[in-house]
């Protein structure tokens, strides 16, 4: 941090936030936070199942299949959440060069794909006994098949680029530019739906809540999220590890 | 609770195969995620150990 | 010829003008690669009936689609080596270092890719139309869509070059990195003349799909410009 004197800042805020910019000084505060995101994450998700699952009662329209929006759609907004935040940290990292920026964007990803996986399996076993088929192609199914495509990119080139700070840079400008053209992709999916299949079908549309249901769905929500938080921390922390013993080896080959 | 007994339960209105395909699917998604960044971090420690990468 | 006190800044449309004759100049030389996107579209377009049977009714209906991601693919297929061949002869880093800025370089390339990628493209379309069954008037929308469209695909398409500079596997990595962001394009370019072939106006679609092209023009040689500068660092 060129410029700026650690102690000026602290005495500034109270708090040294700038400190833990640093993946070293990251690494062990990331430590002691996961064990409590893990703890919240496993209270909140069995709540949130309790109530998805034994207290809400039945749909009028889709009978007990409708239970499947307690995970289809938390995973379906963390899907979409996790790769806004995964561009957030790439702009991040762009504007301040900051390496821990980097890492926590290609630390994000995986948990970003793993959750459009669910939600794309979950809108299947929703649609089928609903709509008679393991696919259909509506807006939202459609709309996060492209999304996991966008994932798959951000991925691959991660993986075809050996040297890690152009591979940092050129993801980061990948997932931006991904993230811009997401609301994008959302609008035009909607609109091809509407031109192909004359009045705008919703397949996934959720039931008109009951409040029990809507708050089953955000009790699992915020489940996902501090479950999210912790295996991003996690793997972040992979990550630093990861690269210290790489640039340790690049130090003993030299 | 809502339901009146454990078959009830399991048969979900008949939608059992579905909700708990969903369910299980999503949990399995987790679980392996989990596993994957344990593997990880094993790896870390043995390259570690070793002193090599 | 510029005058010593002119010095070498030359006008920005003299820079663009140079740089996009050159690029055409160089293909026009080794003018099988551009026959290549050609003879691609004309070929894999005519697969598609042979998939599927002529019944002139499928055809017509399948149309738009098959011509638009055949003209789409067409187009990325030449994508790789939008900036590949100035990066292996050092040219790129020249520009670079120059003092013309890089945002103008990508913007002249990308316009000489769709001449050469695009437009031909824009041309043919119509007459393979023909062999879709397509009424007159869809194969004038289709035309205008590809007009639109393609210069949007170059330009998302560029983007895609220049973060895959110099990788192995550039060919197919910038497939998967740039399809995605193709849907939209191809929804609207499709969509417009579907709509054509279904007795609907095809404005709406055809506006849609101008606006995406004015947002390709404002964002994507500027993003270009910094991966490329990400990846000659």
């Amino acid at each position: 941090m060129s410029g700026l004197n650690m102690d000026t800042v602290k005495a500034k805020n109270g708090i040294n936030w700038l400190k833990y910019a640093s993946p070293k000084t990251f690494y062990p505060l990331a430590g002691r936070l996961i064990p409590w995101f893990s703890a919240g994450a496993f209270l909140l998700i069995a709540y949130g199942l309790y109530l998805g699952l034994l207290v809400a009662p039945t749909d009028f329209q889709q009978g007990e299949g409708y239970r499947i929006i307690f995970v289809h759609v938390p995973a379906a907004w963390f899907s979409m959440f996790l790769y806004l935040l995964m561009a957030g940290y790439a702009v991040l990292g762009l504007v301040l060069n900051a390496k821990l920026s980097y890492m926590m964007a290609k630390a994000i990803a995986p948990t970003g794909a793993m959750f459009t996986l669910a939600a794309l399996v979950t809108g299947s076993f929703w649609g089928k006994p609903m709509w008679g088929a393991w696919w259909v192609w509506d807006a939202r199914l459609t709309s996060e098949l492209i999304l996991l495509f966008l994932y798959i990119g951000y991925f691959s080139l991660q993986s075809a680029i050996d040297d890690t700070n152009r591979a940092d840079k050129a993801s980061a400008i990948l997932a931006i530019v991904g993230a811009i053209n997401v609301p994008i992709i959302y609008f035009s999916v909607k609109w091809w739906n509407t031109l192909h299949q004359g009045a705008s079908v919703s397949l996934t549309k959720a039931p008109a809540m009951a409040a029990i249901m809507l708050q089953g769905m955000l009790v699992m929500a915020l489940g996902f999220w501090l479950y999210s938080v912790a295996v991003i921390f996690a793997r972040v922390r992979c990550e630093i590890l990861e690269r210290d013993n790489k640039a340790a080896l690049l130090r003993q080959e030299i | 609770m809502y339901w009146h007994s454990f078959q009830e339960f399991i048969a979900m209105g008949g939608y059992g195969f579905y909700v708990w395909s969903s369910f299980g699917i999503t949990f399995l998604a987790m679980m392996i995620e989990l596993w994957a960044l344990k593997k990880r971090r094993q790896r870390i420690a043995k390259m570690s150990n070793e002193g090599t990468i | 010829m510029a005058s010593i006190q002119q010095g070498s800044r030359l006008s920005t449309f003299a820079v663009l003008y140079r740089i996009l004759a050159r690029d055409i100049l160089v293909a026009m030389r080794r003018q099988s690669d551009v026959a290549a996107v050609f003879f691609f579209f004309v070929i894999a377009a005519s697969l598609f009936p042979l998939g599927s049977g002529a019944d002139p009714k499928l055809l017509s209906s399948m149309a738009p689609s098959v011509l638009w991601v055949t003209a789409l693919l067409s187009c990325m297929l030449s994508l790789s080596r939008l900036f590949a061949s100035d990066f292996s002869d050092g040219t790129l880093e020249q520009m670079l270092i120059s003092s013309q800025p890089l945002i103008l370089v990508v913007l002249a390339k990308t316009f000489a890719h769709w001449i050469l990628s695009g437009l031909p493209l824009v041309i043919i379309a119509p007459f393979i139309g023909l062999q879709f069954n397509l009424a007159s008037e869809s194969l004038q929308v289709l035309a205008l869509s590809l007009f639109i469209g393609t210069l949007a695909l170059s330009l998302i398409g560029s983007v895609g070059a220049a973060l895959t500079l110099g990788l192995r596997g550039a060919g197919v990595l910038i497939a998967i990195l740039v399809l995605p962001l193709y849907i939209p394009v191809l929804v609207f370019g499709a969509g417009a003349v579907t709509a054509t072939t279904i007795g609907m106006s095809p404005q709406g679609a055809l506006s849609l799909l101008g606006a995406i092209l004015a947002l390709s023009l404002v964002f994507a040689p500027l993003a270009a410009s910094i991966a490329l500068k990400i990846a000659l660092e």
